[in-house]
C-alpha cells in the first residue's frame, strides 16, 4: 500500500521530469502520450489503492518519505496521509486530469510551446496530489503553492498578451494574500499543540482555547477563499479565463479550487472547535454563492459564465462546510468536478470549432453541427441546473437539506441562488447551441466542424459521470454511500434534528421546482434575442465593481505609497538625513575655516587670549 | 578537534592568488586564469572544510578547526580562528561567490587589478567570517571596504565615484562606534581579569556589565552592523551602490558582505551584551519588519533592476534579523540558513542582471519588454530564482523563511504576522517586475537579444541546483547549523530565549 | 643698596606688555620682529632675577637658551622678510595672508 500510495504521487512528477529531460526531441504525439499515460496510471494505481484501503481494517495509513526539516521542536517529515478523505480526493483528481490530458492533445495540437503546457500540467497534478495526500500541513502548504505556481504559469501561457500576463499574475498575488491565512493558522496550531501533523492535531483538537480556535478557522477560512474564489478574493477566476480552456477546466473548475474546500473538510476537528468560525463560513459561502450567480446572469463571454458559476458552485460547497455538512461538500464537489469539467471542455470545443470565438452573442444554433458537444453539453447543463435525475440534483440537494437543517435564512438565499443557476446556464445553452446562427463570420462562411476523438470522447466520459454520479450518495442508501466512507475522518458535528423523510421529498420538490422555474424564465426570454438591457446589468457584467473597489482601495492608494516612497521619501527624507550631515559637517567646516584667516597678528591675538585664559586658570586653581 | 591549517591556507590562498595575478600582469589573460584556478582551490577547500566539520568537539562545543596565536600582547592583538555551526555556511558562501562573480562577471578592463581586488576582498571576508578574536573580526571587517571601494570606482557605471565614497564613508562611519565599542569592552574585560589585555570571543563573552552598559555596546555594535545589512534607515547608500557596481561587486556586496552585518549581529551583538536584548528587542524588531515592508513596498516603484534587488535585499535582510532577534531557536536557525540562501539568490539575480544588461545595454525595466519569446532560457532561470525568492516551497528560500516567520511567531506573534505580509509583498514587486520585463510582446532590440549561451547556463546551474537541493533536502544543513546555535542560546539564554 | 626683586619683575612684566602690544598693533614687519625682541628680553630679565632671588644657577642658564633661540629665530625671520620685500615691496603684514584656510 505504502508503494502504491508513493506512485500515485511521483507518477505526475516522472512524466515532468520524462518530458523536462528529453528537450525537444520529443513528438507533441510522444509527449501527449507520455503525460496522459502517467496520469492515468496514477489514477489506475488510486483505485488500487482505494479498494487495498476498504480491506484495510484502520481506513488509515502513514506512508513516511523522508525526514524534511527538524529543529528544535519542529519536526516536519514529508510523509503521506491514506485515508478515506485523501484516496476520494485523488480519485477524481487523477481522473479527471486525465481526461483533460487526453482532451488537451487535441486542443492544443500545433500550439508552439505544446512541450511546456503538458509540463506544466503534470507538475500541476503532481502538486495537487501532493496536497492532498500529505500528511501534515506543511507539506500540504507546499502542495498549495505549487498549484498556484503552476496555474500562474498555465494562465499567463499565452505570454505575449499583457492581459494574460496580468490575469496570471493577479491569480497569484490575490492566492499569497490567501496563503497569508494558512500561514497564519500553521503558526496558531504549532504554538497550541507543537505539531504540524494532522492526526497529531487532530488529538490535541479538543485542547484548543476558543479564541485560538476562531482565529485559527477564520485564517484557514481566508486561505480557502484565496484558493477557492470566495468573496473577498474571488476575483481573479474570471481574469484566470486568459489561459488556454483546458487549464480552465482542470484548474479552475476540478481541482485546484477545490483545495480550499478540501482543506477546511481535512481541519474539520478544528472547525468543531469554533461554532463562530463555523457561522463565518456558511455565511461566506451562501453570500458568495448567490452574488456570484447574479453576476453569472449579465457576462457575455461563455467562459466567464462558467468561471462565475464556478465560484457560486464552490460558494455552496463552503455553506455546506459552515453549517457541518462535510460529506454533503465532498459530494458536491465530486459532481462539479463531473459537470464543470464537462462543461468547460464543451466549450473549449464550441469555441475550437468557432475558430476561437468566445462571445456567446457571435454563436447560436450550433446544435446541429455539433453532434457530440451537443448532447453530452445538454447534460452537463441539466446536471448542473439541478434537474433530476442527474449528479447535480442528488448533490445540491444534499447540500440543501443539510442547510436546511440548520440555518433557514441561507436556505432561501440557496434556493434564489439555484434558480439564478437554472437561469444563467440556461441562457448560455440557449445563446450557444440554439436561435439563430450568427458565428458565419468567425467560421467564414464555412460550416462549424465536430471536435477530434481525443476532444470528444472525454466529453462523453463526463457525460456519463454526470448521468451517474448521484450514485455514490443517494440519500436513501445508508452504508454504501460517499458520507458513510468519510465519516470516520471528519470533525464532530453538534447534532440536528435531521428533516423527516416528509420533509426531504417536500425540500426535493422545491429544489426541481426553482431548477424548473429558472430554466422556463430563461428560455422564454432568451429564445429570441442576444442582447437585453431589462435583463442584463452593467452593474453584474463588471462584478458588482468589485475589481473598481479593490482598485480604488487598495490597488492605487499603494501604488501612490510605494511611487512617493521611491521618489520623496527614498531620496529626499531619509537619504536626505544623510546627505543632511554631509551638508552639515561641509557647512560647519566652511566656517571653521574661516578661523585660519592668514593674518598673523590675528593668530597672535588667539595666542594671547589663550594664554590669558590659562593663567586665569592656574591662579584661580592655587586659590 | 581539526587543525586550524585548513582555515589559514583558506585565509591566504587568494591574497597568495592576487600576488600572483599581480606578477603575471604583462600577459594578457594570464591574471584571469590565476584567478579562476585560485577560486576554484578555494571552492574546493571550502567543502572540504564543511565536510570534515564536526559539531561535537571536545572542551570547545561547536568550534572547530580552532588556535591562538597572540601578536601582540600589550596591544591585545592576536590571530585567532575557528569555525562553527554558524560561520560554515558564510565560509562557503565566501568561496562560492568569488566562483560565480568570477565566471559570470568578467571584466576584461585592466584584469588584473580587478581580479586581485576581488581576490582580496574574498581573503578579506574569510578572515573576518573565520576569526574568533573580536578585534581581529573588526580589522578585517574594515579591510573589506579597501578591495570594494576600489572595485566599484575603477569598474563602475556613471556615477561610481559617488556611490563609492557614499558607501565608504557611511560604513566607515558606522564602524566607528563598532570600534569604540570593542576597545571599551577589552578594557572592561581586563579590569574585570586583571589579567592581559585580550578580544578573544570566549574571553569577553564571558564579561560581566551592568543592564545599561550592556545596552549601550549593544547599540555601538549594532550601529556597525545595521549600516553593512543593511537595516532600515540605514539602508540608503545601498541603492546607489548596487546599481553602480560593476555585476561582479554588486554580487560581492549584496550576497556576501551584507552577510557580514547579519553575522556580526548575531555573533557579536548578540553574543556578547545579551542582557541588552529584552529592552531592545522592540526597536530592533520593529526596524525589521519596516524593513520587510518598506522595502517591497519602495521595490514596486523603483524603475530599474538593480535598484529592486537592493531593495528585495533589505526585505530579505529584515527577515534575517528577525529571526536573529527574536528570541527563538527556530527562527535563529532560520536567519542563519536565510543569510546564506539569500547570498545564493541574489547572486542568481545580479548574474542574469548583468547578462541581460550586456546584451541590452542598460538595466532599467522601460528598456525591457518580452523577453522571454528571444530568450526563454533566462526566462526560466529567472523564474527559478524569483521563485526562491518569494518563498515558494520546494524552493530554499522557503524553508528559511518559515522557520523564521514560525518562531517569531511564537515569540512575538504581533510582528510575525506583520512579517508575513511580506510575503504577499515579496511576490507583488517581482511578480511585476517578471511582467514587465519577460512577458509581453517583444519589439525591435528586444526581439533580438540571444538567450542564454551555454558558459552563462553553465555559471547559472549551481545556483539553481543550490535553490533546490537546499528547498527538498535541507536537513544536513539545518543539523550542522542547530548545535551552534544551541550553544549561543545557551549563553543567552538569561534574556529569555524560547526553544 | 639692595633694589627689591619685585621692582625688577615689574619692569619685566612692563617690557612684556609693552611688547606684547606692540605685536599685536603695528603693521610692519620688522616692528614686530622688535617687539619680539622686547618680549623676549623681559623674558630673560625675569629669569635671572628669579635665579638670584632663588639662588638657583638654572634661571641664568635658560637665559643663554633663550637668547641663542631668539637669535636664530631674528636670522631666519629676517631672512623671509627680505625675500618677500623682493617680491611685495612693502612689509605690512596684513598682506601676507596666503597661508589660508
Amino acid at each position: 500500500m505504502a508503494h502504491v500510495a508513493t506512485l500515485i504521487l511521483l507518477m505526475p512528477l516522472v512524466g515532468y521530469l520524462f518530458v523536462l529531460a528529453n528537450g525537444k526531441g520529443l513528438s507533441e504525439r510522444a509527449i501527449g502520450v507520455v503525460a496522459t499515460g502517467v496520469v492515468a496510471l496514477s489514477f489506475v494505481l488510486t483505485v488500487v489503492a482505494f479498494f487495498l484501503l476498504l480491506g484495510h481494517s484502520d481506513r488509515e495509513m502513514t506512508v513516511h518519505l523522508f525526514n524534511w526539516i527538524s529543529v528544535g521542536s519542529l519536526h516536519v517529515n514529508a510523509a503521506l496521509l491514506v485515508d478515506p478523505l485523501s484516496i476520494t480526493m485523488c480519485l477524481f483528481v487523477t481522473g479527471i486530469s486525465a481526461l483533460i490530458h487526453l482532451y488537451s492533445i487535441g486542443y492544443m495540437k500545433g500550439e508552439k510551446d505544446f512541450r511546456k503546457f503538458f509540463l506544466y500540467l503534470n507538475l500541476f497534478v503532481f502538486s495537487m496530489l501532493l496536497l492532498v495526500l500529505a500528511n501534515n500541513l506543511l507539506v500540504t502548504f507546499v502542495g498549495w503553492e505549487g498549484v498556484g505556481v503552476c496555474s500562474y504559469w498555465l494562465v499567463s501561457y499565452y505570454f505575449d498578451r499583457d492581459s494574460a500576463a496580468s490575469a496570471g499574475k493577479k491569480a497569484f498575488l490575490y492566492n499569497r494574500v490567501g496563503d497569508i491565512g494558512l500561514l497564519i493558522a500553521m503558526f496558531l496550531l504549532f504554538h497550541a499543540t507543537h505539531t504540524l501533523n494532522y492526526l497529531g492535531i487532530f488529538h490535541a483538537a479538543g485542547t484548543l482555547s476558543p479564541t485560538v480556535a476562531t482565529l485559527t478557522v477564520l485564517a484557514l477560512l481566508l486561505a480557502a477563499t484565496g484558493k477557492s474564489a470566495q468573496i473577498p478574493l474571488f476575483n481573479w477566476l474570471p481574469d484566470a479565463m486568459e489561459g488556454p480552456t483546458p487549464v480552465s477546466a482542470l484548474i479552475h473548475a476540478a481541482t485546484m479550487v477545490t483545495a480550499g474546500v478540501f482543506l477546511l473538510v481535512r481541519m474539520s476537528p478544528v472547525l468543531a472547535m469554533s461554532p463562530d468560525g463555523r457561522a463565518t463560513i456558511a455565511v461566506i459561502g451562501g453570500v458568495t454563492a448567490f452574488v456570484a450567480a447574479t453576476i453569472a446572469t449579465s457576462q457575455k463571454d461563455i467562459k466567464k459564465v462558467l468561471a462565475f458559476s464556478t465560484v457560486s458552485q464552490i460558494g455552496y460547497m463552503v455553506l455546506a462546510v459552515g453549517v457541518g455538512a462535510y460529506s454533503a461538500a465532498i459530494f458536491l464537489m465530486i459532481a462539479h468536478a463531473f459537470f464543470k469539467a464537462l462543461l468547460f471542455l464543451g466549450s473549449g470545443s464550441v469555441i475550437h470549432s468557432l475558430n476561437g470565438e468566445q462571445d456567446m452573442r457571435k454563436m447560436g444554433g450550433l446544435a446541429k453541427y455539433l453532434p457530440l458537444t451537443f448532447p453530452t453539453f445538454l447534460i452537463g447543463w441539466l446536471t448542473i441546473s439541478g434537474i433530476p435525475p442527474f449528479a447535480g440534483f442528488f448533490a445540491k440537494g444534499d447540500v440543501l437539506t443539510n442547510v436546511f437543517e440548520h440555518n433557514k435564512p441561507l436556505w432561501v438565499l440557496g434556493i434564489v441562488t439555484a434558480i439564478l443557476t437554472a437561469y444563467y446556464m440556461s441562457r448560455l445553452f440557449v445563446l450557444t447551441f440554439r436561435g439563430t446562427e450568427r458565428f458565419r463570420e468567425d467560421t467564414h462562411g464555412h460550416d462549424p466542424h465536430e471536435s477530434p476523438w481525443v476532444m470528444t470522447l472525454p466529453l462523453v466520459v463526463l457525460a456519463v459521470l454526470s448521468i451517474l454520479g448521484g450514485l455514490i450518495n443517494l440519500p436513501w442508501a445508508h452504508g454504501r454511500s460517499l458520507a458513510e466512507f468519510l465519516n470516520p475522518v471528519l470533525g464532530y458535528v453538534p447534532h440536528v434534528a435531521a428533516a423527516s423523510t416528509a420533509a426531504q421529498w417536500g425540500l426535493a420538490a422545491v429544489d426541481v421546482a426553482a431548477a424548473v422555474f429558472g430554466l422556463l424564465a430563461a428560455f422564454s426570454i432568451w429564445r429570441n434575442i442576444t442582447e437585453s438591457s431589462r435583463y442584463e446589468s452593467s452593474f453584474l457584467e463588471h462584478v458588482w465593481h468589485w475589481d473598481d473597489f479593490y482598485d480604488a482601495t487598495i490597488g492605487r492608494p499603494l501604488t501612490e505609497v510605494a511611487v512617493f516612497s521611491d521618489e520623496v521619501i527614498e531620496p529626499k527624507v531619509i537619504d536626505g538625513a544623510v546627505t543632511g550631515i554631509a551638508v552639515a559637517t561641509r557647512n560647519s567646516a566652511e566656517g571653521l575655516r574661516k578661523l585660519q584667516s592668514g593674518f598673523a597678528r590675528q593668530y597672535a591675538l588667539a595666542m594671547v587670549l589663550g594664554f590669558a585664559v590659562i593663567i586665569v586658570y592656574l591662579v584661580a586653581r592655587v586659590h | 578537534m581539526h587543525s586550524s591549517i585548513y582555515l589559514t591556507v583558506l585565509i591566504v590562498v587568494p591574497l597568495l592568488g592576487a600576488l600572483i595575478a599581480a606578477l603575471v600582469q604583462k600577459t594578457p589573460g594570464l591574471s584571469y586564469v590565476v584567478a579562476v584556478v585560485t577560486s576554484c582551490v578555494e571552492l574546493a577547500l571550502a567543502l572540504v572544510v564543511a565536510v570534515l566539520y564536526s559539531p561535537h568537539v571536545k572542551g570547545a562545543g561547536t568550534w572547530d578547526f580552532m588556535s591562538r596565536h597572540v601578536l601582540s600582547a600589550p596591544l591585545g592583538l592576536a590571530y585567532d580562528v575557528g569555525l562553527d555551526g554558524i560561520s560554515l555556511l558564510m565560509m562557503v558562501l565566501t568561496a562560492l561567490v568569488l566562483v560565480l562573480a568570477l565566471f559570470g562577471a568578467r571584466d576584461r578592463r585592466q584584469e588584473a587589478a580587478f581580479v586581485g581586488w576581488l581576490l582580496l576582498l574574498t581573503s578579506f571576508t574569510m578572515a573576518s567570517f573565520l576569526s574568533h578574536d573580536v578585534l581581529e573580526f573588526f580589522i578585517f571587517f574594515e579591510l573589506t571596504l579597501v578591495p570594494s571601494y576600489f572595485l566599484i570606482s575603477g569598474w563602475g557605471g556613471a556615477q561610481r565615484s559617488r556611490a563609492a565614497l557614499k558607501f565608504f564613508i557611511y560604513t566607515f562611519t558606522g564602524s566607528a562606534f563598532l570600534f569604540i565599542g570593542i576597545l571599551y569592552l577589552g578594557f572592561l574585560n581586563q579590569h574585570q581579569t586583571q589579567g592581559a589585555l585580550t578580544f578573544s570571543y570566549s574571553a569577553l563573552q564571558g564579561a560581566s556589565m551592568t543592564h545599561g552598559t550592556a545596552v549601550w555596546l549593544f547599540l555601538a555594535f549594532a550601529v556597525a552592523f545595521a549600516v553593512k545589512s543593511p537595516i532600515f534607515p540605514f539602508h540608503t547608500w545601498s541603492p546607489i551602490t548596487y546599481a553602480e557596481a560593476p555585476t561582479a561587486g554588486s554580487i560581492e556586496l549584496s550576497a556576501l558582505l551584507a552577510k557580514l552585518g547579519s553575522y556580526g549581529l548575531l555573533r557579536f551583538a548578540v553574543g556578547l551584551f545579551p542582557l541588552a536584548l529584552a529592552t531592545l528587542r522592540p526597536l530592533i524588531l520593529t526596524l525589521a519588519v519596516i524593513s520587510i515592508l518598506y522595502g517591497s513596498l519602495v521595490a514596486c516603484a523603483t524603475p530599474d533592476l538593480k535598484r529592486l534587488v537592493a531593495y528585495s535585499s533589505l526585505a530579505q535582510m529584515g527577515f534575517i534579523t528577525l529571526g536573529i532577534i527574536t528570541g527563538s531557536k527556530i527562527a535563529m536557525v532560520g536567519a542563519v540558513l536565510l543569510m546564506f540562501n539569500h547570498g545564493v539568490i541574489t547572486a542568481g539575480f545580479f548574474l542574469i542582471i548583468g547578462f541581460l544588461e550586456k546584451r541590452r545595454g542598460s538595466y532599467q525595466i522601460k528598456d525591457m519588454k518580452g523577453l522571454q519569446g528571444p530568450a526563454p532560457v533566462f526566462a526560466a532561470i529567472f523564474t527559478v530564482v524569483m521563485l526562491a525568492s518569494i518563498g515558494l516551497p520546494g524552493l530554499s528560500g522557503f524553508v528559511s523563511e518559515y522557520l523564521i516567520l514560525i518562531g517569531t511567531f511564537g515569540t512575538h506573534a504581533w510582528w510575525g504576522a506583520a512579517a508575513t505580509l511580506g510575503v504577499v509583498a515579496a511576490a507583488a514587486y517581482l511578480l511585476w517586475a517578471y511582467q514587465r520585463v519577460f512577458q509581453g510582446k517583444a519589439t525591435g532590440a528586444n526581439a533580438e537579444i540571444a538567450d542564454a549561451n551555454a558558459k552563462e547556463r553553465w555559471v547559472l546551474v549551481p545556483v539553481v541546483v543550490l535553490i533546490v537541493a537546499l528547498g527538498v533536502f535541507p536537513h544536513p544543513v539545518l543539523d550542522r547549523i542547530s548545535p551552534s546555535v544551541n550553544q549561543l542560546i545557551h549563553h543567552v539564554a538569561p534574556a529569555g530565549v524560547k526553544k | 643698596m639692595n633694589v627689591p626683586a619685585a621692582w625688577y619683575l615689574i619692569l619685566a612684566a612692563l617690557l612684556f606688555g609693552v611688547g606684547a602690544f606692540g605685536l599685536l598693533t603695528r603693521r610692519s614687519v620688522l616692528i614686530m620682529f622688535m617687539c619680539l625682541e622686547l618680549m623676549l628680553n623681559a623674558v630673560n630679565l625675569t629669569f635671572v632675577t628669579f635665579s638670584r632671588s632663588l639662588s638657583d644657577i638654572a634661571g641664568q642658564a635658560s637665559v643663554f637658551f633663550v637668547m641663542v633661540v631668539a637669535a636664530a629665530e631674528v636670522t631666519v625671520g629676517l631672512g623671509i622678510v627680505v625675500a618677500v620685500f623682493r617680491q611685495r615691496a612693502s612689509t605690512s603684514v596684513d598682506e601676507l595672508s596666503g597661508l589660508k584656510g
